[in-house]
């Protein structure tokens, strides 16, 4: 793809810190688990929308841009990030192309009705709920995430081996990089796939090392106490306004598509 | 995006109809909680710190860019390869931390298709190519180049395996009205080129752990010590070469399976108005452009190859997971 391990400076800032916009807003301010709950009654409300009705993926549209607003996140940092998504909606435009069914001249070309209407629903539900993911990532740090899927009563175990993934991520990726500068300036440049074995080897490395230092971590661990289970912080509970707050979004959403199924 | 999605396998919200998400989900929180309790059992109080640096090892393996041609590059799944290295308990478990995190912070894959992208992505492919790496050890020698072969074999199989998956669940929960087959003959032609480089570089990775710490890798527990040799068993291109072969191998038995289509198949097709389905394909002269001219109509080829690539799938999924589950005593829990 595009770049290569970003080797240098850059490589020193964590993957996920720019991913969080500092704010004080009602949004940040939310209790992550209320987020968490918001995000997928948002995301499952809008993936059970019919294609058809687009009256409701307008107005989860203008609930997202209402979100957006309110956080004071940058229009154009939430499009970058939104081009995770682009490769599918590629995909879904190829869709028209290819279906079957009655067809329809646009431009010349037939194009399949259920084809278009398939296209118009993976790229709506797709760039929708990407979106109202990005908010709640921009808008809560990761530690936050993490205790909010704690206090959903996510398994403590998975919640710490998510935890530890996301705090040692740049360290590894960090010491990928400096084999990677080691290499090149040893001039290292592998074109085919018969030359990976210098790459693949400090893969190898790099496992080697990560279960040494996670077995290292563990004694750290152990010498200060730990008997296998994470210790339970008690820190703050949603109040039941924030609970409501978060599942405006939703429920606005679901209004809509209970008027529209109704009608 | 720091994980770059070559494989387009990162499903979003609303490519695959809700039902087929919900079952999807299902499945997978029944299997991450067995996963967890079992990679507790092989971990004991290690399993926080190691599955977390291992999942931190998945995620950045995953950003690595590996030479392809001419320059290109592309990247590795890494569910194949956490198998043999972790067990498939542990590497689920590493590999739905991964998959979850992505979706969460990273917006890579969407809210309501995180049970779809763990079943394709984590579970699928760590348990998948675990059975067809228990299965390829049983004819390759004892040996730390068995070992390298059959995790070259598992990992280009688990990348197909994938594809199929994903296949399998557009026949049911398709959001769009292209063919079966269609989607299965694009997306197993493009993943069985993609095996090739995973395989290659499963196989490189898990030789060169081989070669400093062999008693780290899982798949290896059942090795005697002589039997290691410390060098790097076989070359590069012999690899590349050698996964080659496997992987168009496969793709060639799965598309005679198709072709023998059985009869009874046939006749569910047609009672079901399967016959009446579009038959517009998006890749006629692409990867299984021959696909159609078996003689058989598409549709009830479409209902045999998902037939028959279902049952392979579950056989070799349910299989990980017994002789994961038979395996006492983990590599892992050794030292």
């Amino acid at each position: 793809m595009s770049s290569s391990t970003t080797v240098g400076p850059a490589a020193h800032s964590p993957l996920h810190r720019h991913l969080h916009v500092p704010a004080d807003t009602s949004v940040h301010r939310l209790a992550p688990e209320a987020k968490l709950v918001g995000l997928v009654a948002f995301a499952t409300t809008t993936a059970l929308a019919p294609r058809r009705e687009v009256a409701v993926f307008a107005a989860a549209a203008v609930v997202l841009v209402a979100v957006v607003r309110v956080s004071r996140l940058a229009a154009r940092m939430v499009a970058v990030r939104l081009l995770v998504v682009v490769p599918f909606v590629v995909v879904a435009a190829l869709v028209p192309f290819v279906a079957g069914g009655d067809r329809v001249d646009v431009a010349g070309v037939p194009l399949s009705v259920e084809g278009l209407w398939a296209s118009w629903n993976i790229a709506a539900k797709a760039v929708l709920g990407a979106t109202a993911a990005i908010v709640v990532s921009a808008t809560t740090p990761v530690p936050d995430l993490l205790h909010g899927m704690r206090r959903l009563r996510v398994p403590t175990a998975f919640v710490a081996i998510a935890g530890f993934m996301v705090r040692y991520l740049d360290v590894l990726v960090d010491r990928l990089a400096r084999m990677r500068l080691a290499m090149a300036a040893r001039g290292h440049d592998p074109r085919w796939l018969w030359q990976l074995r210098p790459l693949a080897a400090s893969v190898g490395t790099l496992f080697v090392r990560s279960y040494e230092h996670g077995e290292r971590i563990h004694l750290a661990m152990v010498a200060r106490g730990f008997t296998g289970e994470m210790p339970a912080l008690e820190d703050r509970r949603a109040r039941w306004s924030e609970w409501t707050t978060a599942l405006v979004p939703a429920t606005l959403v679901g209004a809509v598509l209970t008027g529209a199924m109704l009608r | 995006m720091p994980h770059s999605p070559l494989l387009g396998m990162h499903a979003p919200d609303g490519f695959l109809e809700p039902p087929v998400a919900a079952a999807a989900a299902v499945i997978s929180l029944v299997v991450i909680a067995v996963a967890l309790r079992r990679s507790a059992t092989e971990l004991g109080d290690r399993q926080v710190p190691l599955a977390g640096m291992t999942a931190a090892f998945v995620f950045a393996a995953q950003m690595v860019n590996f030479p392809v041609a001419a320059g290109t590059s592309g990247h590795l799944v890494g569910a194949a390869l956490a198998a043999v290295l972790l067990g498939p308990w542990t590497a689920v478990l590493a590999l739905t931390v991964v998959v979850v995190v992505q979706a969460l912070v990273f917006a890579d894959g969407g809210i309501t298709a995180l049970g779809i992208n763990l079943v394709n992505l984590a579970i699928v492919p760590a348990f998948g190519g675990w059975a067809v790496f228990r299965l390829a050890r049983r004819s390759l020698p004892r040996t730390s180049s068995g070992v390298v072969g059959a995790t070259a074999i598992a990992a280009g199989v688990s990348v197909v395996l994938s594809a199929a998956a994903f296949s399998l669940q557009w026949l049911f929960g398709a959001s769009a009205p292209v063919p079966f087959d269609t989607v299965f003959g694009a997306m197993v032609g493009v993943h069985t080129l993609i095996g090739l480089g995973e395989a290659a570089i499963s196989a490189t990775v898990v030789a060169a752990v081989l070669a400093t710490r062999p008693d780290l890798v899982a798949g290896a527990s059942d090795l005697e010590p002589h039997r290691i040799n410390r060098h790097a068993p076989v070359g590069a291109r012999t690899f590349v070469i050698g996964a080659g072969l496997t992987t168009v191998f496969v793709a060639v038995a799965v598309s005679q399976f198709a072709s023998s289509s059985p009869d009874g198949l046939e006749r569910v097709a047609e009672d079901h108005g399967f016959a009446e389905r579009a038959r517009t394909h998006a890749f006629d002269n692409g990867w299984f452009a021959d696909y159609a001219t078996s003689g058989v109509s598409n549709e009830s080829l479409s209902l045999a190859v998902a037939g028959l690539s279902g049952v392979a799938l579950t056989l070799l999924v349910g299989y990980g997971i017994v002789s994961a589950s038979r395996r006492a005593g983990s590599s892992l829990a050794r030292r």
